[in-house]
Parts: C-alpha cells; sequence; structure tokens
C-alpha cells in the first residue's frame, strides 16, 4: 500500500472521478439559450431529439403551478400569453425606474419592485424578478444538459454582453447560484465567439466582432497572437437588437389595423412579426391573416420595406463599430477579419451594411446562433482540464465617482484590462465633517445623472478635522468576471473603516439566502458538495506542498521525524478519500503542526544560502 | 528600502520554505507567491528605459499572464485564487503604464524624482507651450467638417510622434529636466488629439442619422 504519493512539484492528482460534475459553456440569450460542452478540445452542442440546440429563453408560469421553459412555453404565448415571459434579458440588473425609460412597449405587467429597487413582474398571482426567470431557464438548460450526457452538471461559464453593466453581470451571477450552478467565469460574449472562431482557424492578427443578437449588440476588437486573445477596446448598446426590428414591425402592423393594444396582443404581434422578419431572409415577400384578440387583418411585408424600417437600428451599431476603432486608433483596413455573431446577423441587410462598411465580406462559418456557447464551453475546459490559451478582457465602461456639482470623476477608465484595482484620495469640504456619502457610477458621461447609478454607501467615523484634512482613499477592484468592488478609507489617523458596495439592483445576501430556501430543495446538498470539494482542493494543495518540501529538504529530517510527517500526510490523504470535511480540515492542521519544526529548518537552510551567496563578507 | 531580491528571503506560504522575493511561484511547491513591491520595468522584466520595445513587452506581458492570470488557478484553493488575481492586477498596471509613451514618460519621471505636473492642472510655466497649445485649441474649434478635423488631428498625431522622439532623445542623454518640459507638451498634443478625434466621432455621428 502506497502512503505518500509523491508528484511532480505543482501538480495535482487527477481530482476523483465523479466527485465534480460536467463544466459546460451556457449562452444565455436573450431570445434563445444555446449549451455546449467541450472535452479534449472537441467541442459538442446540446441538441433536443429534434436536432435543435436553440432553447427559446421563455418561461411560462402556469396557473396549475407549473413552470415551462424553452418551445413549450413559447406554445403558451398563442393560449395563454399572460403567462409567458420573454426577453427577460433586457431587464437583468434593472431598478424599477430604469425600466419605464426602456422605450416601447414593454410586455410585461410590472409588480412592487425588490426591497433593493430590482424591478419585478406580475405574472398572474406571482411576483417573479428577472434573476428568477433567468434561473428557471438555466435550471432548464443544466437538466437538459444532464439528461442529454448522462451526468451531473454543476459548473459552468456563462456569457455575457461585453457592454453589460456590472449590475447585469451580478445578476446573471446571481441567476446562476439559484439555478445549482457555479460560475467559473463570466464571459463576454464577442471574446467567446473569438475564442470559438481563434482556436478553429489559428488565426492571428487584428479582427472585430460584429454581435448583433435579440437584445443587445456588442462590438469588439480583438488581437490574437499565439493562443493569447487580448480585448483592445470594446463597445455597444444594451439595449438594441432583433427585438427592436420585431417592435418596429409589429407597431407597423397594428397601426395598419388599428384598434386598441393590450400587453398580451402585443406579445402575439412580436411572434408574427418575428416570423416575418425571419421569412424575408429567406424570401422577398412574406404575407398573412392573423387573428389576434377579437380582430382579423392581413398583413404583407417585403424586404424592401423591412430593411428601410430596420436601417436606423443598423446606422446606430455602425457609429457604434466607428468609435470603438476610432478609441483603438485602428483602421477598418487593418483587420485580419471581421466576424458576424448573433441571430441578428442572418438579416440579409445586416450583412450587406457591415460587408459596405468595413470594406469586406465578414466571416460567418460557424453558426452565429451557437458560436458564442461553443467558445464558452472552450473557456469552460480551459479553467478546469487547463490550456495553452489565454483571454485578457477589459472594462466595456468607465467606473467612478459623484462629485461636487453633480460630476463625474472616473476612477477606472472603458477598455483597461481587467483584473484592475484603482483608489484614488479625496477630503472633506466641511470642517469637522465625520461622513462621506459615495456614490459609484458607470459610464462616459460628465454628468452623474447621465451615467448609471451603481451603488451608494457612507463612510462614518471619519474623525473631525478641518476642511481638507482628512485622507479618504476610495478603492476600485474589478475582477476577472467584470465584477467590481468598492471600499474606502480614512487614512491621516489610522482610523479605518471601509464597506463593499454591492450594486443597487442585485440580490442583497438575505434575499439571495431566502431564494434559496425558497425556490432550491437540493440547495444544501449543493453547497455541501462544493464545500467539500473546496475542502479537498485545500487538503491536497497542503500535501502537495509537504511532499515537495520532502522532495527538497528531506534531508533536513532524521527517520523519527520523517515518519511522523509521513505519518500526518497518510492521515490527511486518508480523510480526502472520506466525505467528511471536517476531518479533512482537522488533518490539515495536524500536518501543518508536524511540519512547523521542518519549515523553521528550512528557512533557516534558505537563510544560509542567501547569505552565502551574496553577502558572504557581511555575515557579521 | 533595498534593492529587490537581495537580502534574506521571504517564507512560502504554502510549503513555509524559503522564496526569493522576486520569483512570483515558490522554486520548491510551485505555489503562486503574492506580488512584491517592484517597479513596473521590474515587474515585467524589462530595464528601467524610456525606449521600449513595444513587441517586447507585450511579450513578457503574454508570458507572465499566462502563468498568473486567475483563468489558470479557477480550480485551485481560494487563496491561490486571490493571490493570482493580485497578481494579474499588478500586471495590468504595469503594462498599461508602460504601453502608453506618455504615462511612461510621467512614470519614469516619478521614479526618477521628477513631478511631471501630471494632473496637468498646476500652471504651466512655459509661454511658448501655451500660445501654441492655445493656437492650436482655437483652430479646433473653428474647424466644422470633418475633413478640416482629419487635417488637424493628422497634424496633432505627427506633432505627438516628434514629441515621443524628443523625450526619447532627453532620456537617452540623461537631461531630466528636458524630458519633464517635453512630457508636459506631449500631455497637451495628447489631449487635443484625443479632443480632435471625440469631435470628428460627433460630427460624423451627426451627419450620418441627419442623412
Amino acid at each position: 500500500m502506497q502512503f505518500l504519493q509523491i508528484h511532480e512539484p505543482g501538480e495535482t492528482p487527477l481530482p476523483h472521478e465523479q466527485e465534480r460534475g460536467l463544466a459546460v459553456g451556457i449562452d444565455l440569450g436573450t431570445t434563445n439559450s444555446v449549451v455546449a460542452i467541450a472535452r479534449q478540445g472537441k467541442t459538442e452542442v446540446i441538441r433536443d431529439a429534434a436536432g435543435s440546440a436553440l432553447v427559446p429563453s421563455v418561461v411560462a408560469y402556469g396557473e396549475d403551478g407549473v413552470v415551462r421553459v424553452g418551445e413549450a412555453a413559447r406554445r403558451e404565448l398563442e393560449y395563454q400569453p399572460e403567462t409567458v415571459v420573454s426577453s427577460i434579458k433586457r431587464l437583468m440588473g434593472r431598478g424599477a425606474e430604469d425600466v419605464k425609460t426602456l422605450g416601447g412597449t414593454l410586455p410585461y405587467e410590472l409588480g412592487p419592485p425588490a426591497e433593493g429597487g430590482m424591478v419585478r413582474l406580475k405574472i398572474g398571482e406571482r411576483v417573479v424578478s428577472p434573476v428568477e426567470v433567468s434561473a428557471d431557464i438555466l435550471r432548464t438548460l443544466k437538466d437538459r444538459t444532464e439528461i442529454a450526457l448522462g451526468q451531473n452538471v454543476d459548473r459552468a461559464v456563462i456569457t455575457v454582453p461585453a457592454y453589460f453593466d456590472d449590475a447585469a453581470r451580478t445578476a446573471t451571477r446571481d441567476a446562476a447560484r439559484l439555478a445549482g450552478l457555479e460560475v467559473l467565469r463570466l464571459v463576454n460574449e464577442p471574446t467567446a465567439a473569438a475564442l470559438a472562431y481563434g482556436l478553429d482557424s489559428g488565426s492571428e492578427g487584428l479582427y472585430a466582432i460584429y454581435d448583433l443578437g435579440g437584445g443587445t449588440f456588442d462590438f469588439s476588437l480583438l488581437r490574437l497572437e499565439k493562443g493569447v486573445f487580448q480585448v483592445l477596446a470594446t463597445g455597444g448598446d444594451a439595449a438594441l437588437g432583433g427585438d427592436d426590428f420585431d417592435h418596429a414591425i409589429a407597431e407597423r402592423f397594428f397601426k395598419e389595423r388599428g384598434g386598441t393594444v393590450s400587453a398580451d396582443d402585443t406579445k402575439q404581434m412580436l411572434m408574427v412579426a418575428r416570423e416575418a422578419k425571419e421569412t424575408l431572409s429567406e424570401q422577398p415577400t412574406w404575407s398573412a391573416r392573423i387573428a389576434i384578440g377579437d380582430v382579423q387583418s392581413s398583413h404583407t411585408l417585403d424586404r424592401a420595406t423591412l430593411e428601410s424600417v430596420i436601417a436606423p437600428w443598423l446606422d446606430r451599431t455602425l457609429t457604434i463599430c466607428r468609435g470603438v476603432l476610432e478609441d483603438a486608433g485602428v483602421e477598418p483596413a487593418a483587420l485580419g477579419g471581421i466576424v458576424l455573431v448573433g441571430g441578428s446577423t442572418r438579416t440579409l441587410l445586416v450583412r450587406r451594411k457591415v460587408a459596405e462598411f468595413f470594406g469586406r465580406e465578414p466571416l460567418a462559418d460557424i453558426n452565429p446562433d451557437e458560436v458564442v456557447a461553443v467558445g464558452a464551453a472552450l473557456q469552460a475546459e480551459a479553467l478546469t482540464a487547463g490550456s495553452d490559451t489565454l483571454l485578457l478582457d477589459v472594462t466595456p465602461l468607465s467606473l467612478g465617482l459623484e462629485t461636487m456639482g453633480g460630476l463625474v470623476e472616473k476612477i477606472i477608465d472603458r477598455n483597461t484590462p481587467i483584473p484592475v484595482a484603482k483608489a484614488q484620495e479625496f477630503t472633506t469640504y466641511q470642517d469637522g465633517q465625520t461622513a462621506m456619502a459615495i456614490h459609484v457610477v458607470q459610464g462616459e458621461r460628465e454628468m452623474v445623472d447621465q451615467c448609471r447609478s451603481l451603488g451608494r454607501f457612507e463612510l462614518h467615523g471619519i474623525p473631525p478635522m478641518v476642511a481638507g484634512a482628512a485622507r479618504i482613499r476610495v478603492s476600485f477592484a474589478v475582477d476577472a468576471d467584470g465584477l467590481l468592488t468598492v471600499s474606502a478609507q480614512e487614512k491621516t489617523t489610522g482610523v479605518e473603516a471601509g464597506i463593499a458596495v454591492k450594486p443597487s439592483y442585485g440580490l442583497s445576501e438575505d434575499e439571495m439566502a431566502e431564494m434559496l430556501r425558497a425556490s432550491i430543495d437540493n440547495a444544501r446538498e449543493d453547497m455541501d458538495r462544493r464545500l467539500l470539494a473546496e475542502a479537498r482542493v485545500e487538503a491536497r494543495r497542503a500535501v502537495n506542498a509537504v511532499s515537495s518540501a520532502l522532495v527538497a529538504d528531506g534531508d533536513l529530517l532524521n527517520a523519527v521525524e520523517r515518519g511522523a510527517i509521513d505519518q500526518a500526510v497518510a492521515a490527511v490523504e486518508k480523510a480526502i478519500s472520506g466525505n467528511d470535511r471536517d476531518a479533512i480540515g482537522a488533518s490539515v492542521e495536524v500536518l501543518e503542526q508536524a511540519t512547523q519544526q521542518f519549515a523553521e529548518r528550512r528557512m533557516d537552510r534558505g537563510i544560509r544560502a542567501a547569505l552565502a551567496g551574496r553577502h558572504v563578507d557581511q555575515l557579521r | 528600502m533595498t534593492g529587490s531580491g537581495a537580502g534574506a528571503p521571504a517564507s512560502c506560504w504554502s510549503c513555509a520554505g524559503p522564496v526569493d522575493a522576486a520569483l512570483p511561484f515558490c522554486p520548491t511547491c510551485r505555489a503562486v507567491q503574492p506580488p512584491r513591491p517592484l517597479d513596473h520595468f521590474a515587474r515585467l522584466g524589462l530595464p528601467v528605459d524610456f525606449a521600449l520595445n513595444i513587441a517586447e513587452l507585450d511579450r513578457r506581458y503574454f508570458a507572465l499572464q499566462r502563468q498568473l492570470h486567475p483563468d489558470r488557478f479557477a480550480t485551485k484553493t481560494a487563496r491561490e485564487r486571490a493571490i493570482s488575481q493580485s497578481q494579474a492586477v499588478s500586471l495590468n498596471e504595469a503594462y498599461e503604464a508602460l504601453k502608453d509613451p506618455l504615462e511612461r514618460a510621467i512614470y519614469l519621471l516619478k521614479i526618477k524624482g521628477v513631478d511631471a505636473n501630471p494632473d496637468g492642472c498646476h500652471t504651466v510655466k512655459d509661454p511658448t507651450l501655451l500660445m501654441e497649445q492655445m493656437e492650436r485649441r482655437e483652430a479646433l474649434m473653428e474647424a466644422s467638417t470633418p475633413s478640416a478635423i482629419e487635417a488637424l488631428a493628422r497634424e496633432a498625431a505627427s506633432h505627438v510622434s516628434e514629441s515621443e522622439a524628443a523625450i526619447a532623445a532627453a532620456f537617452a542623454a540623461g537631461d531630466l529636466d528636458g524630458a519633464g518640459r517635453e512630457t508636459t507638451r506631449l500631455k497637451y498634443l495628447v489631449k487635443l488629439l484625443e479632443e480632435a478625434r471625440a469631435r470628428k466621432a460627433r460630427l460624423t455621428a451627426e451627419r450620418s442619422s441627419a442623412a
């Protein structure tokens, strides 16, 4: 029997089979969602029995209490439109106040906002938040994938529009947590698409990704070099997409037939509009006789009319492209290629306009509906199994603070590589001031009211001083997921007070805990499994460290001392193979005590070596 | 403070053994180490010099991020994930400061003990510079067509390149005062160039939406 496994330093033994579930890539889209998995660099898109990869991002909350997601929910649109929610992604991370300014007829009835101001929808008797609706979609995707692959799925890379602000990212993360998925990383959709393309073709150079989905537009400029995907600049509009085309077409049809319009009529007309739009990508004309509510009407639409209806939105996307290129100081001619992503790029006018603007035919050889999920799957594999590729992403929007007069002081500029941490000092403006309000905003404009408010908090306990004497250091940190943490402290007197801020429209920890309790039966089990896995990772790290130390400096120990350490290591190995988290933790502690003296001798040796090597003449 | 790398080694948080302060990984157990206080050049393994090969900067930055980026630690312990994040933050900070010639000049002056007036809000003592900048700004405000602005932007861009060359020459000659003066000038030129680009973008956008 082998007590002590020796590994190469830095290498952990393979995790136990079945210990963790599979890690997948999920494109959680406005209109449709897609799941893919990568194994040994080979990707597979999860399909239903009919071969379709697209799961409509639609949820129906039946009066019978049954929640239907996907095609089944979309069918309900015809019979019980009042129970159906679609395009929820547009409301992720939004406050009740923002939604009023979203424009267009929202096909939802709004409920009372949540405690933190997050918008909520009223569906029959139920009141649901966008986070919960998204969690229902994610849960269905998880279940579907587990059935298709016959294995547990518990971790995912989820894609978000590059232009998603902090609140929307946090909301997406919260939704995954509710659905029992650990988010390995939030990856920007264009970056994921680039990953799928770049790895496929081994391309190098500058690439632009034009991503027009159902509800969002993103444009990113990337440099591909030897497996590194470096995002240089990104821009977009979180509320511009194929949905807008549908709304414009639906409005046209409503005008044609006259009469009043209810929210349910809108939902049905939007479906008709979408069908018309999609047909016109294949055929020059479309016509249909439709019955919505009590009114029957006939409509026709030809391609030229459709194109004149949607052209203003496409011009907006090209203005954004121009701005991003100028930000990066890149001419369209310098690009190695332009990649089309998102279902809305199937519209012929999109292809034509993009080709005209960039002076070349765009690439669309990977299915634009599936390419983002494929890239996410590759990243999920890279994160869990290791990889040579590396994604270096940026902040899409500037982050700053409100200062005197409603002006914004930018702390982190847009297009800064992440992770990033920056700090700035502020001071008090009144004698004896003991508190300071800190208002965190995101956006490019100079005035606070034109930027998006992410959160407010107050720093208390500033010692009373004359105005301008206090030194308040405000720190911003953005992690690799693009999530922001802000803290503040007063530095002159050594009195430190700090607080981390969560965006206003995320869920509070309490709300999250409540939802987890209420909505997931196996949340506790999920949590326990995760904590056990983390304890094992930590224990392996400790065994690994000791093993490496023994290989390097084992000669510092006599046989008895060595025996004691080997025994402690064996005890940790034994605990790892069991399922008792506390036993694993305790065995690691024993190991640390058993190696304390060994560590001291190693440090002594290291210091002696350093002195002998570098400063012999200074020995005494 | 003594120079990095010299003196007593630090102790590895994971295996408790000795580790040279400049190394990002423990030589014994390979655990990632917290970033040490290094200057941006040292962090990327580059000589302290304004004349910098951008391709070399990229190469070193990519190589280090490949090892230290949080994506490499997704399945590691919470502590290793946190350490890798601070390493990646330090690398990004160094990269951003060195990549851009203006930022690099300001940083280099700072570590050499010269304040290049980085906020731009202090008085400019050089009246020639002030006049030159005021004239250019007026010209920009008066330009009303994208092509006129484009011409001004091109002119500003060529002044920027000249200024960068002058800064490089001053640093190479050890003339810190000269480098400082020229850096202040570069700051104005870069700002002017940015404004010209922004104004052109606004004008183009207005025209395309009016069309």
